[in-house]
């Protein structure tokens, strides 16, 4: 592995100069004033550019290979978007410029927010959300706020099925829901039965993906909304698997009333190693007056940004506008797919995933067979029984192809699970390639299943010892 | 018109065989068939990348592009390193998702690693998290991470920026904690407010320094008060400003938090920022997202692996304390190539380039008219009082291709200055106000 | 002295008149797997039967501490600090608290029952 860069640090050695200070010195008292320097790196330029060339050797991406993980939507980031994203004009403009000077800006969220309520079928966007999870908080204080214009204070509870995300019921609680989970039925939607159970006048919500975490669209969608409905509560559409239905089906037309968009998922904005997102959130028109103080909107006038004056919103989300240079990606997204584009990638996603699916089934058995959607879950659990091997075992065998595994161990619900979500933009000859790695791993499982326990072998370090960074944490570089 | 799908209609057919359908509308055969759209979405045909790059330039073209930048607030206009440009663009870094799984991510672990050594050395702290959205709900997740059972009650003077303390509010709101206001005197935190609020109940005090008005305040003073009666102290911070200034845990903070917007990341009209989070070594099980530290592999060689993970949602579900599952990763990857590329020296000067020229801008402004609003020291942000409407002073500005500080009220306004802007230029815009003014 | 367990998978032994001491079962360390973390209520704290008295934390799991008898916390065993794994090695013997209470067989299972329990899972 590489060394750290306080290791490459020679005391004096500069890296990038800034012009002499051609201003008097300014003596600040002594109370204030640092006495010693931070050891940062002392490091000249080139040494920084082979650091982190080094780095990025050792960093796998979507450029580098195929990356199934479930539930992410790892398709490839188009490099269109980074060169829009970083054109002067979006990249170097100050957040409190006065409105007439950022004319260009606006119209590009106003219009993404337009493409976003089409596609979902809402009726407003707040591109304000940095992140799924941060737009989940967001959409859970739009019911709250309104639940109490409504002076509907006995709603405690937000229901969730037990496939969901850990992000689901976490943003609950932080909105102050108690949370209450449904179980999943054997074909893996929501169970009806055990939802009419726990219906009554103190469900605020029920938090749903649609299709669900394995894959499956859920049949029942419409009853299960309008039984929400009819109690009082509201509906919350997480849209982590957006991916699968563009141009087909929507959200706002299966009776949700607010949705967060992943857009470093669905529209294709790159991960960065875990971020930066966007997580736009759509609602339908009543719950409009409720939106976050800095949610852009149109009056006759001209475009404003909601602030402390607008007294029924749920108050801000964070500061400014939202993670602009990422739905500026998403925005030259959209532009370039347009309606029939996005409806083939949805379409293809499938079609990925299905004959994925198929190649695999008779090898590993997939946990609710049938036609999946973008994605679908097999389980491990027979072949960790006669062999030992686990699904993190196989995952690990994996990256000596040259592929990032699965998600492994999600849904919960899944013993063993790997859950594989190829995306549209994988060819026939890479999902051919991974079907046969897949068989070829499962026979070795049985012939050879230590070769499979130490994998992999080609990665700069081989497995890793969590345990040990757990018990005895070190976080940072001890000088 | 690009849908960056690979498959040839040919290689279509043969896979639509293979699992027995007949057709790509033939997969959502069981969707229940009123929930299917009968129309195209009402969007624009898909277009090349040609034009494509022409609407977005079209677009970008509409904003305005200022070459000096006096206005600060949060945002802060510095040069960025060409080589943290090239570097952080590298596609590895771009499209690599979360490093999950660390044996293929040894790469964008150890920057994280390295940022967090960093961003502890910046602010004297002992552990720092791989970073959360910005700095406003950085400030927000450091409520949960004060507060107790019994103690709900957290201080926060006007005199941080607005949306922090917005979003402060907003994230408060069903989480059982009480915000109390603290009152300022010239532009800093009355301490004798401070004492008489703190209380058994207090839970935490959060500070500004410098504050969103550019001022320093007595943390020292502000600390003692604040262990007085066990609470902690939570300083908000600009982390270039740590170069030259006291760090916060050398102040008596036990929790640093801030925007590092200013350690190399464009202003971007907002985002995407990176809000940091350190804290003492005892709060580490406090600290909200995630946080990559050292291990070794099976060989025993160093590695690196995200952990303490039983903190976060993908665990403790809707027991965790937050439910945020991404970190601003790239951006933490610029911040700590930024750093580097600067060193300690660089990213001193470039701190204390921006405190003389602030000094010497708010001098000459004086000098024609203007009055300082605040008496106290400041670093490279201050408040004045103009002696015209400060609208004719932004657009006396913005004629010379500058933005103007940012207006308060009608005479007041908020500047800020960097080493991005020259003597030259200060003396230019000082020339043209004092005609403007006579 | 003999262990009584409660379907929670902690143990509880009387160890002297006024005092008991509280662990958990091999099959709750089984489950967890590798313990790195280890959080409780402190001495002079006091636990009451079915109610948190802390977490235990895996690499990849977090689990509830529910208290197995009424009463106060009169040690903490401190060992745990430094090497949470005493409690995988060796789960019957390595107690988490020691508490100032009566162990109340009425509410527990004995050794016998609970492993028959553990046969199902």
């Amino acid at each position: 592995m590489s060394k750290l860069l306080f290791e490459r640090s020679v005391v004096g050695r500069r890296g990038i100069l800034i012009d002499p200070i051609d201003v008097p010195e300014v003596k600040l008292d002594e109370q204030y004033v640092r006495q010693s320097k931070p050891r940062l790196p002392e490091i000249g330029e080139v040494d920084l550019v082979r650091h982190y060339m080094e780095l990025s050797k050792y960093t796998f991406g979507v450029d580098n290979g195929f990356y199934p993980l479930g539930s992410c939507t790892m398709k490839y980031n188009p490099k269109l978007n980074e060169a829009t994203a970083s054109l002067e004009g979006f990249a170097n403009i100050h957040p409190s410029q006065s409105l007439e000077t950022v004319q260009g800006a606006l119209t590009l969220m106003d219009d993404l927010s337009h493409s976003l309520c089409e596609i979902t079928g809402m009726d407003a966007f707040t591109l304000q959300p940095a992140a799924g999870a941060h737009g989940e908080f967001t959409g859970l204080l739009l019911i709250h706020a309104y639940h109490k214009a409504n002076n509907d204070t006995k709603r405690t509870k937000v229901i969730v099925p037990d496939s969901s995300h850990g992000t689901n019921p976490a943003s609950a609680a932080m909105a102050g829901y108690q949370v209450i989970s449904v179980p999943s039925n054997a074909q893996g939607g929501v169970d009806v039965d055990a939802l009419k159970l726990v219906l009554n006048d103190e469900i605020a919500g029920l938090m749903l993906t649609n299709p669900n975490t394995l894959g499956l669209f859920d049949p029942n969608i419409e009853l299960i909304t309008s039984m929400v409905h009819e109690v009082g509560g509201l509906l919350y559409y997480d849209g982590a698997n957006l991916n699968a239905i563009m141009g087909t089906a929507r959200p706002g037309d299966m009776g949700f009333d607010v949705v967060h968009l992943n857009l470093h998922k669905t529209f294709s904005t790159p991960h960065g190693g875990g971020g930066p997102g966007s997580g736009p959130v759509g609602v339908k028109a009543f719950l409009k007056p409720f939106l976050p103080q800095g949610s852009l909107v149109k009056e006759t006038y001209g475009y404003r940004f909601l602030d402390e004056r607008d007294q029924s919103s749920i108050g801000r989300m964070r500061s400014y506008y939202g993670n602009f240079l990422v739905n500026v990606r998403a925005y030259t997204y959209i532009q370039s797919l347009g309606r029939d584009g996005l409806k083939a990638a949805s379409q293809n996603a499938v079609l990925n995933a299905n004959y994925l699916m198929e190649g695999l089934k008779d090898t590993y058995p997939v946990t609710y067979p049938g036609t999946c959607m973008h994605e679908f879950v097999i389980s491990l659990e027979k072949l960790k029984k006669e062999t030992g091997i686990s699904a993190k075992d196989i995952s690990k065998a994996l990256l000596d192809y040259g592929m990032h595994p699965p998600t492994m161990y999600f849904p919960l619900i899944v013993h063993e699970a790997l859950m594989i979500e190829p995306t549209e933009t994988e060819s026939k000859e890479t999902l051919d390639f991974f079907i046969e790695t897949m068989k070829k791993l499962h026979d070795l499982a049985y012939s050879k299943p230590e070769v499979i326990l130490n994998a992999p072998y080609s990665t700069p370090v081989k497995r890793v010892d969590d345990v040990q960074a757990a018990r005895n944490p070190i976080l940072k570089y001890m000088f | 018109m690009a849908g960056y799908i690979l498959n040839t209609d040919q290689e279509r057919t043969v896979m639509l065989e293979q699992i027995k359908r007949a057709s790509l509308d033939d997969l959502y055969a069981e969707l229940p068939s009123d929930l299917k759209l009968k129309q195209d979405l009402n969007l624009s045909a898909g277009q090349s990348e040609f034009a494509v790059m022409a609407k977005l330039k079209a677009l970008s073209s509409q904003n305005k592009v200022y070459s000096t930048i006096l206005r600060g607030a949060g945002v802060e206009h510095h040069h960025v390193p060409a080589v943290v440009k090239q570097l952080s663009n590298r596609e590895e870094f771009v499209s690599a998702y979360t490093p999950y799984q660390s044996e293929l991510s040894q790469g964008v672990l150890q920057s994280i690693f390295e940022y967090q050594t960093q961003m502890c050395e910046l602010t004297g702290m002992d552990v720092c998290n791989a970073s959360v959205y910005d700095g406003a709900t950085a400030a927000a997740e450091a409520m949960q991470m004060v507060v107790e059972r019994n103690r709900r009650v957290i201080l926060m003077p006007e005199n941080m920026h607005p949306h922090v303390l917005q979003t402060m509010r907003t994230y408060a709101q069903w989480a059982n904690i009480q915000l109390v206001d603290l009152k300022t005197i010239d532009g800093r935190i009355d301490l004798n407010d401070l004492q008489a609020k703190c209380d058994a109940n207090t839970a935490g005090v959060f500070i500004q320094h410098p504050n969103y008005f550019g001022l320093l305040e007595d943390v020292q003073e502000i600390s003692r008060i604040t262990h007085g009666i066990q609470a902690k102290l939570v300083q908000y911070t600009n982390p270039l400003t740590c170069a030259y200034l006291k760090s916060p845990r050398a102040l008596g903070a036990d929790i640093a938090i801030g925007e590092a917007q200013s350690l190399g990341i464009p202003m971007s009209f907002g985002g995407p920022y990176l809000g940091f989070m350190a804290a003492s070594a005892d709060l580490v099980r406090r600290l909200p997202g995630r946080i990559a530290g050292q291990t070794v592999d099976l060989d025993g060689k160093r590695a690196f692996t995200l952990t303490l993970q039983a903190r976060e949602q993908h665990i403790r579900r809707e027991k965790a304390s937050s439910s945020i599952c991404s970190n601003q990763a790239l951006m933490a990857l610029v911040a700590s190539m930024y750093c580097a590329s600067m060193g300690p020296q660089g990213l001193k000067e470039v701190a204390d380039a921006g405190l003389r020229k602030a000094h010497y801008l708010l001098q000459e402004l004086e000098k024609i008219g203007f009055k300082r609003k605040y008496e106290g020291p400041f670093f490279n942000e201050f408040v004045v009082v103009s002696p015209i409407e400060h609208s004719i002073i932004e657009r006396v500005c913005d004629e010379m291709d500058i933005l103007a500080g940012l207006g308060l009220s009608s005479h007041e306004s908020l500047w800020c200055v960097t080493e991005t802007t020259s003597k030259a230029t200060l003396d230019q815009l000082i020339a043209r106000l004092k005609e403007v003014i006579q | 002295m003999e262990k009584y367990y409660a379907t929670s998978h902690e143990w509880v032994m009387q160890v002297d008149d006024q005092h008991v001491r509280v662990g958990i079962s091999d099959y709750a360390q089984k489950a967890l797997g590798d313990i790195v973390f280890l959080s409780t209520h402190e001495l002079g704290d006091s636990v009451s039967f079915g109610e948190r008295f802390g977490d235990v934390e895996s690499v990849k799991a977090v689990s509830e501490l529910l208290s197995p008898v009424d009463g106060v916390v009169s040690k903490v065993n401190t060992d745990l600090e430094d090497k949470p794994e005493l409690l995988n090695e060796d789960p019957l013997n390595v107690w988490i608290i020691e508490v100032e209470g009566q162990v109340d067989t009425s509410r527990l299972l004995s050794e016998e029952a609970y492993l028959a329990l553990d046969k199902d899972h």
